[in-house]
Formats: C-alpha cells, sequence, structure tokens
C-alpha cells in the first residue's frame, strides 16, 4: 500500500470512528450530568467529603469549590513529591527538588503534565499512580465540571444556579473518565502495553553493556493520559516509547483516545441547550481546524526537503519507524489542539513550518477541539466574541443561544480570552530577555527561538508537549512555567464561571427570523475565522520570527 | 459623497405623509465634504488627552503620536520618522475629524433651533384674582399660569388649560401650517418657543427653564447630552482588549527581534502597534453613534437617548394603533352594491347627487367614486336645479336632497329602512344580505332610497394605506411581529387585520389591554416598540422598550416615551426600527473592516522588519513593496487615509435592506469582510508606488 493512501484510510478511520462514537458518547454524558440519581459509591463519596450533592450552587460557591479542590490537589502532589523517598514503592528514587515538586504539581492539577522530569528515572510507582495518574482523572473532571457549568449558564434561565461542582465531578471521573478508561486500558494491554508493578529489569545489550528497564502501571496510566489529554507519559519518551505505544494500531487508539472527549462534549452541550444542531456547529468548527492542521502537517512532512528525507520518504527525523509520517503528524496535531501534550515524536524534529502549524495548534487556546472540557468552554467563548462582532452585523444587539451579549458578557469573554496570550508572549520574552531562553536552546537562531515559544505556549495553554531541546529543568522555567500553567489553567475558569452565572440569570430572548443563526454552517465558518484571525493576529510577529523564518528559508 | 435620499427611507411613506410643498427641517443624509474642513477647529481642539481617553485605541495612538515625534526631534535627519510621527498625528485628527463632522451636522441643526429660543416675556397669572404681571420667561417655575395671546411666542413647555388657539410650531417641527391647541383632551400640549397666531390661550407650565423640550432638543441635536450606549461600551470593551493583545504582541517582539539580530527601532514599533489595533473601527466607533441619532433627526424624530435607538434595532414587537397608522383612519366608499332592478350608474347617480352637498370625508369619498370608479361626469351642487339639501343630523342619521320629484336619501341601515317602510316601501333579502356581508368584512353599510324606492347599498370602508402590506412582509423577514391595536370589535378588528397583512390585533383594546400586552410580550424577551400620543397611553409608552410619542400629543405622552416624532407619523416606528439596525450593522461591518485589514498590514511590515535578518521572510513581501521604510510607512498612511474614506459611511450607515439574518450576514461579510481583506494590499500597494518616489524613503 503506497504511504499517502496509507495516511488517507488511517485519518478517514479516525474521522468514521469519531463520528460514530460522539453522538451515543455525547449523550451519555449530557445524561449523566443532567441525571438525578446517584451511585452508591458515589453517595459514599459525598458522605465523605461532606457534599451535598443535590445543592445548586450559584457561581460564587462553584468557583471556590473549584480552587480549592484544584489548591489542595496541589499541594498534595507537592509533598507526595517532596516527601517521595520516605514512602513506600518509592523504587528508590530521591525526593524531587522544590522547583521542580512545584512545577509538576502545578502542572499535573492544570491538566497540563508539563514534564520537566524522566518519569522512569525520577518517579516511584506511588508517586505516579497516587499522585500524577489521581491528578489525570480528576484533573480532566474538573475541566469537563467548567465546561458543563457553562453549558448549564447558556440552558438555564433566570436563575443563578450553575449545578454541584461536587456531582460534577464526582459523576465525570466515576461514569465517564474510569470505565472509558478501564476499557482502553485493557485493550492496550492487549496491544502490547505493559502493566506491572515491578521495579525494573536489568538486562544486557547485544553490545554487552547493561541497561535498566523500568516496569510498572503504563498501560493504565496510558489510558487515562490520553483519554482526560493530561499527556504526562511514564516514561520520558512518552508515546513514542513501546511499552506506552507499541504499534500502528496501539498509536490510532491512543490519538482516538485523546480526541473522543474533546469531540463528543459539543453534542453534550447541543443535548443540553436543547439543539443538537448548536453543537454540530461547534463541532464543525473544530473539526475543521483540526484537519486542516493534520492535512498541512502530514503534507509538509512528506516533502520535507533534503537528501536524506527524500531518501526516507519525507522528514523521518524524531520520528518513530513504527508509526511513520502519517501516524506520527496525525498524533501531533492531534496533541497539540487537544492540550493533551503526549508525543509520540519529537515535534523539534518536524519542518520549521510544521512546527508552526503545532504552535498555533496550542496558541489557538485549545479550542479545536481542545482538552476535555476546557475545549469546549474555549470554543464558546470564541462563539461569544464571534457572535457579538458577527451579530452586530444583523442589525440587533448580539444574542448567543437565547442570552444577550452585552457589557458584562463581552468583558469576562475578553478577559477568558486574553489569559493565555499575555502569558505565553510575556512568559517568552521575559526568557528571551533575561537570557535564560537562550543558554536552555540546543538550536540557535529561530528554531532554537521556537523551542522557547513553544516551551511558553504549552505551559500557556495547559498542553505539556515539549517541542524537546530545550533544557527546560532550571529553577527560571519550573517557576516561570508553572506560574503560566497555573494562571493559564485557572484564571479562564474564574472567567468562564462568572459569564456562566451571569449568562444563566438572563431571560430568554426569543428567536425570530432577525435572530443570528449560530446552528449554520456559516456560522461554523465565522467561528473558524474569529479563532484563526484571532490568534495569527496576536502571534503572527512571533512565528515569523521561528518557524516561519525557519520554513520559508529552507 | 452627496445623496438626498437615504437608503432605508421607503417612498411610500414619504409619499404619504410628505405631501409636495411641504418643507421638510433638515435636509435628508447625505454628507457634504466642506463639513470636513469646516470641522477641523473642532478635530483640533479634541486632541486634548483627558478628552481622547474615553476611546482607548485612540488614545494609544495619540501616546504614539507624541512618542515618535519626540523620537523623530531627537534624530531631526530621519525623514522617515518624522513621516511616521506625521502621519500618525494625522491619524488622530481624522478620528476627531469623524467625529466633529458627526457632531458638526447637529450642531446647525442646533443653531436653527437656539434661534427660536429667544428670550420671551412671559405673562405670568399670580395670586387668586388672576391679575397678570411681566416677568422673563426664564423666571417661570412649574405651575405657573402664563397667557398667550395672538403674535406671544408661548414662554415655556406646557398644556394649555384654558381656551383655543392655532400655534405655529414650524421652528420645532419645520412644518408651517398652524396646529389647533386647546384646553383638555390630547392637543393640550404647548411647547416653548412656539407663537400662538391666534385666540388666547392660558397654559400651565411643566417644565423648569433650562429642560424644555427645546432645551432638551438643541442638547440632543449638539450631541451634549450624549452618553455611550451599552452596545457602545461593549465594543470598546472589545477593542480595548484587542488593543492589550497587540500592545503585548508588539511590546514582546523586542526581546524576540534581538534574539533574531534584527532589533527594531521605537518608530518602527509603535508604527507597527498602530496599524495593529483597530484604528479603523475606533475612530469612528462614536461618529457612528452620533450619526445614528442624527439620521432619527432628519427624519424629524428626537430620541432622548442612544439607548432608545439601539433597543429599537432589537424590537421584536410592533404595536401599531390601526387607526392613523394602518388605516387612513376615516371611512371610504369603495363600492355601489345597486338593489335588483337598479343598475350601478342609477345607484352611483343617485349617491354622488345626494352627496354633492356632504362635506364629511364619507360624503366626498362617494362622490369621488362616482366620479373616479363608476365613470360619472363631475357635478357641481349649485348645478343642480332647485335643490333642497338636507343636512345629516344625529336625530335622522341620514343626509340627501330633493330635487324635483326625487327624494333622495343616504344613510344608516336602520334610520333609511325606516324611512322606506314608513313611504310603503320595502328592503328586499339581497339588499340585507349585501349589508351584512358588508358588517361581516368590518365595514360600514349605507343604505341609498329614492322615496320608497331602494336604491342599493354603498359599501364604506376604513382603507388600509397602500404599500403596509409589503412592509409587514419585510418587517416579518426581520424577525419582528406586527400587533394592530384597536378599539373596533374583534370581527371589524380581524377583516382589517387579515387586509392589512399584521401578524396580530388586540380588538376593542383600552389603555389597560394593551399595557398589559406589552407586559407579556416582555416577559417574553421581546423588545416592543409602540406610538402613542395620549394621556392615557403614557404608562405604555414608558413600559415600552420604544415609545414613540407623537408631537400633536399630550405633554405626558411626550415625557413617558423615549422618542417624540416632530411629524406625528405612526407610520415611522417602522423607520425607527430600521435605523437602530442599520447603526448596529454599521457597527458590526466596520469592526469587521477594521480586523480584516490588519492581515495585509501584516505582509507589509513584518518582511519590512526581519526580511534583513532572516531573508526567507521577504516571502511574505507578496506586495513586492519598494523598500522596508516604504513599506512601514505606506501601512501607516493607508491606515490614516482609511478611516477619511470611511467617514461619509460612518456617516451615512451601512445600506439596509429589510431581509433575513443569514442572508444579511452574508452580505455584510461579503462586503465588508472580504472588502477588508483586500482593499488595504490593493490600497498599500498603490500607496507605495507614490511613496517610493520621495528621497530618504523609496
Amino acid at each position: 500500500m503506497s504511504t499517502p493512501l496509507a495516511d488517507v484510510l488511517q485519518i478517514s478511520a479516525l474521522v468514521v470512528a469519531l463520528v460514530l462514537v460522539h453522538r451515543p458518547l455525547g449523550d451519555y454524558m449530557a445524561a449523566v450530568y443532567s441525571s438525578r440519581k446517584h451511585l452508591r459509591v458515589e453517595r459514599l463519596i459525598y458522605r465523605c467529603v461532606g457534599a451535598d450533592p443535590d445543592a445548586e450552587m450559584r457561581w460564587p460557591a462553584y468557583l471556590r469549590s473549584v480552587l480549592a479542590f484544584s489548591a489542595v490537589g496541589v499541594l498534595f502532589l507537592y509533598l507526595l513529591l517532596r516527601v517521595q523517598d520516605l514512602l513506600p514503592l518509592s523504587l528508590g528514587f530521591a525526593a524531587i527538588p522544590a522547583d521542580q515538586a512545584f512545577n509538576t504539581a502545578v502542572s499535573f492539577v492544570s491538566n497540563t503534565n508539563w514534564q520537566s522530569y524522566s518519569g522512569e528515572s525520577a518517579m516511584g510507582h506511588l508517586a505516579q499512580v497516587g499522585g500524577l495518574a489521581v491528578q489525570n482523572f480528576v484533573s480532566a473532571a474538573v475541566g469537563m465540571a467548567v465546561a458543563v457549568a457553562l453549558v448549564r449558564g447558556f440552558a438555564r434561565f433566570r436563575t443563578g444556579e450553575l449545578g454541584n461542582f461536587w456531582t460534577d465531578l464526582v459523576r465525570g471521573t466515576i461514569r465517564i473518565l474510569l470505565p472509558i478508561a478501564a476499557l482502553a486500558a485493557v485493550v492496550l494491554v492487549a496491544l502490547g502495553a505493559i502493566q506491572n508493578f515491578s521495579g525494573g529489569h536489568d538486562v544486557t545489550t547485544v553490545t554487552g553493556a547493561t541497561q535498566h528497564i523500568t516496569g510498572g502501571p503504563v498501560a493504565s496510566q496510558e489510558a487515562i493520559k490520553n483519554l482526560g489529554t493530561n499527556g504526562g507519559g511514564f516514561y520520558n519518551a512518552n508515546s513514542a516509547h513501546p511499552f506506552e505505544n507499541p504499534d500502528g494500531i496501539s498509536n490510532l487508539l491512543e490519538i482516538f483516545l485523546l480526541l473522543v472527549i474533546p469531540f463528543s462534549m459539543p453534542r453534550t452541550f447541543g443535548r443540553m441547550v436543547g439543539s443538537v444542531r448548536q453543537g454540530y456547529a461547534i463541532v464543525a468548527a473544530m473539526g475543521v481546524i483540526w484537519l486542516a492542521g493534520v492535512i498541512a502537517v502530514t503534507l509538509m512532512e512528506h516533502h520535507a526537503p533534503g537528501t536524506a528525507s527524500q531518501a526516507a520518504g519525507g522528514g523521518m527525523e524524531g520520528k518513530e519507524q513504527r508509526f511513520g509520517i502519517g501516524g506520527s503528524s496525525l498524533f501531533a496535531v492531534s496533541t497539540t489542539m487537544t492540550s493533551t501534550g503526549s508525543i509520540n515524536a519529537f515535534h523539534d524534529s518536524f519542518q520549521g513550518l510544521s512546527g508552526g502549524v503545532l504552535i498555533f495548534g496550542m496558541v489557538l487556546g485549545e479550542i479545536a477541539p481542545g482538552g476535555v472540557g476546557s475545549g469546549l468552554y474555549g470554543m464558546l467563548i470564541m462563539a461569544v466574541i464571534t457572535v457579538f462582532i458577527a451579530g452586530l452585523m444583523v442589525g440587533r444587539t448580539p444574542e448567543y443561544l437565547g442570552k444577550k451579549i452585552g457589557t458584562r458578557e463581552i468583558k469576562l469573554a475578553a478577559c477568558a480570552i486574553l489569559v493565555s496570550p499575555a502569558l505565553t508572549l510575556i512568559g517568552t520574552a521575559l526568557a528571551m530577555g533575561l537570557g535564560d531562553g537562550e543558554e536552555s536552546m540546543t538550536n540557535i537562531g529561530p528554531h532554537g527561538f521556537s523551542e522557547v515559544l513553544y516551551a511558553y505556549a504549552s505551559a500557556a495553554n495547559n498542553n505539556g508537549s515539549a517541542f524537546a531541546g530545550l533544557a527546560a529543568n532550571t529553577d527560571f522555567f519550573n517557576t516561570t512555567l508553572g506560574i503560566c500553567m497555573l494562571l493559564g489553567r485557572f484564571l479562564p475558569m474564574v472567567f468562564v464561571l462568572v459569564l456562566a452565572g451571569s449568562l444563566a440569570e438572563q431571560r430568554r430572548v426569543p428567536v425570530t427570523a432577525g435572530t443570528l443563526g449560530t446552528h449554520r454552517p456559516l456560522f461554523s465558518g465565522l467561528l473558524v475565522a474569529t479563532a484563526v484571525v484571532v490568534a495569527g493576529l496576536t502571534f503572527f510577529p512571533a512565528l515569523s520570527l521561528g518557524p516561519l523564518a525557519e520554513g520559508l528559508s529552507s | 459623497m452627496s445623496t438626498t435620499t437615504t437608503p432605508v427611507r421607503p417612498e411610500a411613506d414619504a409619499r404619504d405623509h410628505h405631501p409636495a410643498g411641504q418643507p421638510a427641517r433638515v435636509s435628508r443624509g447625505g454628507f457634504d465634504p466642506r463639513l470636513l474642513w469646516s470641522s477641523l477647529p473642532a478635530a483640533v481642539r479634541k486632541l486634548d488627552p483627558r478628552t481622547m481617553v474615553g476611546s482607548p485605541v485612540m488614545f494609544v495612538v495619540l501616546i504614539g503620536s507624541a512618542l515618535t515625534t519626540v523620537l523623530a526631534a531627537s534624530h531631526p535627519a530621519d525623514a522617515f520618522g518624522w513621516a511616521i510621527a506625521g502621519w500618525l498625528w494625522l491619524t488622530v485628527l481624522f478620528a476627531n475629524l469623524a467625529e466633529a463632522v458627526a457632531e458638526g451636522r447637529g450642531r446647525a441643526q442646533a443653531a436653527s433651533l437656539r434661534a427660536a429660543r429667544t428670550d420671551t416675556v412671559a405673562r405670568r397669572l399670580s395670586g387668586r384674582n388672576g391679575d397678570e404681571e411681566r416677568v422673563p420667561g426664564t423666571a417661570l417655575g412649574v405651575g405657573d399660569l402664563v397667557v398667550c395671546e395672538a403674535g406671544d411666542v408661548i414662554p415655556g413647555d406646557g398644556d394649555v388649560i384654558e381656551g383655543v388657539a392655532s400655534v405655529d410650531e414650524s421652528a420645532i417641527t419645520g412644518e408651517s401650517a398652524p396646529v389647533i391647541r386647546e384646553s383638555g383632551g390630547d392637543r393640550s400640549a404647548v411647547t416653548g418657543g412656539t407663537r400662538v397666531l391666534s385666540d388666547r390661550i392660558t397654559v400651565r407650565i411643566t417644565t423648569r427653564p433650562g429642560e424644555t423640550f427645546l432645551d432638551r432638543m438643541i442638547a440632543l441635536v449638539e450631541g451634549a447630552a450624549r452618553q455611550k450606549t451599552p452596545n457602545e461600551i461593549a465594543l470598546n470593551i472589545l477593542l480595548a482588549s484587542l488593543t492589550i493583545v497587540f500592545l503585548l504582541a508588539v511590546v514582546t517582539l523586542q526581546p524576540f527581534a534581538v534574539h533574531a539580530g534584527a532589533e527594531q527601532s521605537l518608530v518602527v514599533l509603535t508604527a507597527l502597534l498602530v496599524c495593529l489595533i483597530p484604528t479603523t473601527i475606533g475612530a469612528l466607533l462614536s461618529a457612528i453613534g452620533i450619526a445614528g441619532m442624527d439620521r432619527l433627526v432628519q427624519r424629524n424624530v428626537l430620541a432622548t437617548s442612544g439607548r432608545a435607538v439601539e433597543a429599537a434595532g432589537d424590537v421584536s414587537t410592533l404595536l401599531l394603533d390601526k387607526t392613523g397608522t394602518i388605516t387612513h383612519g376615516n371611512r371610504r366608499a369603495t363600492a355601489f352594491l345597486p338593489a335588483a332592478g337598479v343598475t350601478e350608474a342609477e345607484l352611483a347617480e343617485a349617491a354622488q347627487l345626494s352627496s354633492l352637498a356632504d362635506e364629511t370625508p364619507e360624503g366626498r369619498s362617494i362622490v369621488t367614486l362616482a366620479v373616479t370608479g363608476y365613470g360619472r361626469p363631475a357635478r357641481d351642487r349649485d348645478a343642480v336645479a332647485d335643490a333642497d339639501w338636507v343636512p345629516f343630523t344625529a336625530q335622522t342619521r341620514m343626509s340627501g336632497v330633493d330635487t324635483g320629484d326625487r327624494r333622495i336619501r343616504k344613510g344608516a341601515v336602520g334610520a333609511v329602512t325606516g324611512r322606506v317602510v314608513e313611504l310603503g316601501g320595502t328592503v328586499t333579502d339581497t339588499t340585507l344580505g349585501a349589508v351584512e356581508s358588508i358588517s361581516a368584512s368590518g365595514g360600514t353599510p349605507l343604505l341609498v332610497a329614492d322615496g320608497p324606492r331602494v336604491l342599493g347599498v354603498v359599501h364604506l370602508k376604513d382603507v388600509v394605506k397602500e404599500g403596509l402590506r409589503e412592509r409587514f412582509e419585510q418587517l416579518r423577514a426581520m424577525g419582528i411581529r406586527t400587533v394592530m391595536i384597536t378599539g373596533d370589535n374583534a370581527r371589524t378588528a380581524k377583516a382589517i387585520a387579515a387586509e392589512a397583512g399584521v401578524d396580530d390585533y388586540l380588538a376593542e383594546a383600552t389603555p389597560e389591554d394593551k399595557m398589559a400586552l406589552i407586559k407579556r410580550e416582555q416577559a417574553g424577551g421581546r423588545l416592543v416598540a409602540m406610538t402613542g400620543d395620549g394621556t392615557n397611553d403614557a404608562p405604555a409608552l414608558a413600559q415600552a422598550d420604544v415609545g414613540v410619542a407623537m408631537n400633536t400629543g399630550t405633554s405626558a405622552a411626550k415625557e413617558a416615551g423615549n422618542m417624540v416624532d416632530l411629524d406625528s407619523d405612526p407610520t415611522k416606528l417602522i423607520d425607527i426600527v430600521q435605523i437602530g439596525k442599520q447603526l448596529l450593522i454599521t457597527r458590526g461591518a466596520l469592526t469587521t473592516f477594521s480586523i480584516a485589514n490588519d492581515i495585509a498590514k501584516y505582509f507589509a511590515i513584518i518582511p519590512a522588519m526581519f526580511a534583513v535578518a532572516y531573508p526567507g521572510l521577504d516571502t511574505l513581501n507578496i506586495m513586492r513593496l519598494s523598500s522596508p521604510e516604504s513599506a512601514i510607512l505606506s501601512a501607516v498612511i493607508f491606515n490614516a487615509l482609511i478611516v477619511v474614506a470611511l467617514v461619509p459611511l460612518a456617516l451615512r450607515g451601512v445600506a439596509y435592506r429589510p431581509m433575513g439574518a443569514d442572508q444579511l450576514l452574508s452580505r455584510n461579510l461579503g462586503v465588508f469582510g472580504l472588502g477588508g481583506l483586500v482593499a488595504p494590499f490593493v490600497g498599500i500597494k498603490a500607496i507605495d508606488l507614490v511613496v517610493s518616489l520621495l528621497p530618504g524613503i523609496g
């Protein structure tokens, strides 16, 4: 089979699978978040944490719960990492230093999973399973809870109530993430990923040297790593490691896992606001951007210039032979556009312009389709901005889903989309201005700059993938990237929840022939244009000095 | 750019309500380029930073202008620096000019109004005995009673409490025909500054000096009382956040540029920033708002707040009074239905003859119908030999003529039937059937008889104005529901509603019913617009989101509404809605245009800045601009000139035709989105061709 045909088939198979699954999964999630019944195990949890699962929360209470839960998560994880050496199952690894522990704790709680450490040579099993994997679940569930709260803001009228955070959190974890992750883990094990509590084996290689190979509960973490758009790998090599991602089939499964919830959430949204067509408009916008990115990167990697590349049939540097250009490009675009951050190839080695697409995928604000939950609320915020401009052009003060987009709403939406560009640009500028950036670069010139830009784009947008090449385990990077991850995750959540509260209080503006149809292809197109133009205008100068300068010179 | 008609004004309504020869107070629409020049001093005065800070986008440009000027002054030989500084100042000036021009149009109107506000001497009635004393008009307080006789200027707003007078209100409305003002009823309000032409009235003053209708009107058209509207504030927030984003993008660019070995001068960075921030819409935003109010003023509608104009765009329910708005308000003859054995011509002749002396609108309409509809020759009442005209009285409820042996009567069916029966005649079933069907359709039947012989029935009906059905259809396409309000019974209301094509009707409506309907609509989230003139309309006018009071109405009504129509033309409500929509569309369109412009500017400026360091970036110079300096300067010049180029559009408003939201969006996106994308590529290239000829730049 020719390579291009294989790529087309692979992408088509993925799209078909997503199309088939997104409806039942989206409907199921809508049912989960709307259900009045509690499972026995859930009741037990509510009793333990002392939460009343049926109490409705207004935005301040909801926000307080999100922030308190996450703060406790950061603190707990930080302590766990700091005292790792004193606890069982540490595999003999030392405690993690303060700056790195802060960075890692923030990274996992913020669903970023930026890793400035090497999993197999720093983390014991307890830290991996009891700390990191737990956050892989709950940080994802927090994102989904906030998204659902915003959806309720749109769906409800003349009430300030947004649901109950604890209920949303527990249900998201127990009814959605756990079962899918468990199923996926079993499939991954069947496909060859490992799952054990072994301390590792020492093997003698062909050349006679001794190598220590760490084992561990890899498959289970792999499943939630992708499903929850977390991205923190058990091994440093992440999904490029054969124990995490054994072959082409497991690769496709992992890509499917990291896309499935983000692409299904618009269906949940459509169900909950009572018009699935509104959900289709959102998912269409997400899909168009994602597919354009996939096609662009795949084509550019196939047409990598240079004798060696052409002999290899494209840019194979930094890619795994078992995934090839198609499997690597598809993974790279999906992971950067979903805020997942797991990698199966070195993004550093992609063509200059491909790297630009990957960075652009992140600076879009993780909305195509974005992280679990965060993608939906990010895209809905973008929809609010789009409606504001487009709505004026139909001669009415703007409204979306029967809600007026007035001064308060636009203020909150504008603040929410300001956060990640500000963090990315300021962080990169600090790194470049203070010299820390240039010290840590592996490459010089535009490519070196891309490494730094990528790092901050990744942190501020809670992606977590690295361009590689950047030696990021320094005090400066651990701290500034940590701050970017923290603010990049929770500041937008603050604005989103206030916005949700403000929307929920409104009365319904009835739909007439004069109302902008936000369920039509025209609106999806406009949404894509707004997202791309806003991010494009913001980052064009920076991108031109990195990926564009590099890509256009070759 | 000078047009004499504004695009939204439908001809139908102009024809209906502005008979030729009546002067409108101001010319309609249009933009005179000379205004740019005469507004220049005002534009310069607006450079005051305290004024500028109200518009965050232009404030940033102002700071940029000052900064580049200082930088240029420190390198006096740098022609490029001076050129950038100069064009940045021009950008700010052009923005101020747009606002000044918009305000200037209002100022001319204010001046003519001010002429009416001359110092008047009031004849105040003091004490219980009704002595007159002469006091300055400015010394009057609320509740004072003043007397005005023929020739007096009414000293302040108030209600007539005694007497009836004809009043010349041309100073306010531009209508030269005098109007009647009388105590009691809905025509009791008088406006300060208008002149009594005949008779004597006593007026109770209802407003304090300085707060009169005329004063408010002057403040409104001058823009002095202008406050930012909610949507304008929201848009300003969006523009401010875009400005912050671009500020970040430009400020953080320097460390990146240093790494690339292409450190940029502050002048270039400032130029980049100004090109990126949405200056086009930022510069024109307040002009758009002022011009929107102004377009209303040009149609003789005064809005007390910009908020009301915006609300007009959002209206989804229009309450329209039947009489005067949907129908002409008086019944007209539309058909002659002869009785058995009588020809149409015979009936028409008799009806015409009997109505020759009838000066009521109904009577005249019968004569007209006979001539135009039934080909009868026109007749003069004096030409009828030995005619004995029988006038209509409330007792007989019929009128007619006795001439020769003819005893023609026409009138209410009951009255004429009684006379016929009395004289020994009968009314046949066919005639009764015709009467019945006319009543069922909401019309009024008049029976015509000659002595005992019934000739037939005249069909009188309340005629729906021409072209309304089409306009209601347009409104429906715009998503606006029309509800007809009438005091008629449900049967009549239903018939007229069907004929006019309104969506719904409220029959036998009392003011309370009207109020309840408004509240019901609002509870469903719909915005309601209505017109009204009577005091009993006041609560509903206040409750409605857009309440247009007729100038002929009571002061209570005018106080309660948020707009006043000086022409007292209820049909204008439809225009007001369109003006509201046009205002919002203009804002959205220019915002889209402004943002779309940035793409071309990047393609001009980024290669100019960095192609030296990274030659590959020259690929982005798709316009093949001649030099880096010329590229940057051309972008800055384009950015400034586009503001001036769009001033006429901002003042006139984007052309608006009633259509559904999706068509409207695709159309405006095509024009302003795509246009905004392409225009600067062409414009910057053209400017570059000129600029590159300059020494030191090209």
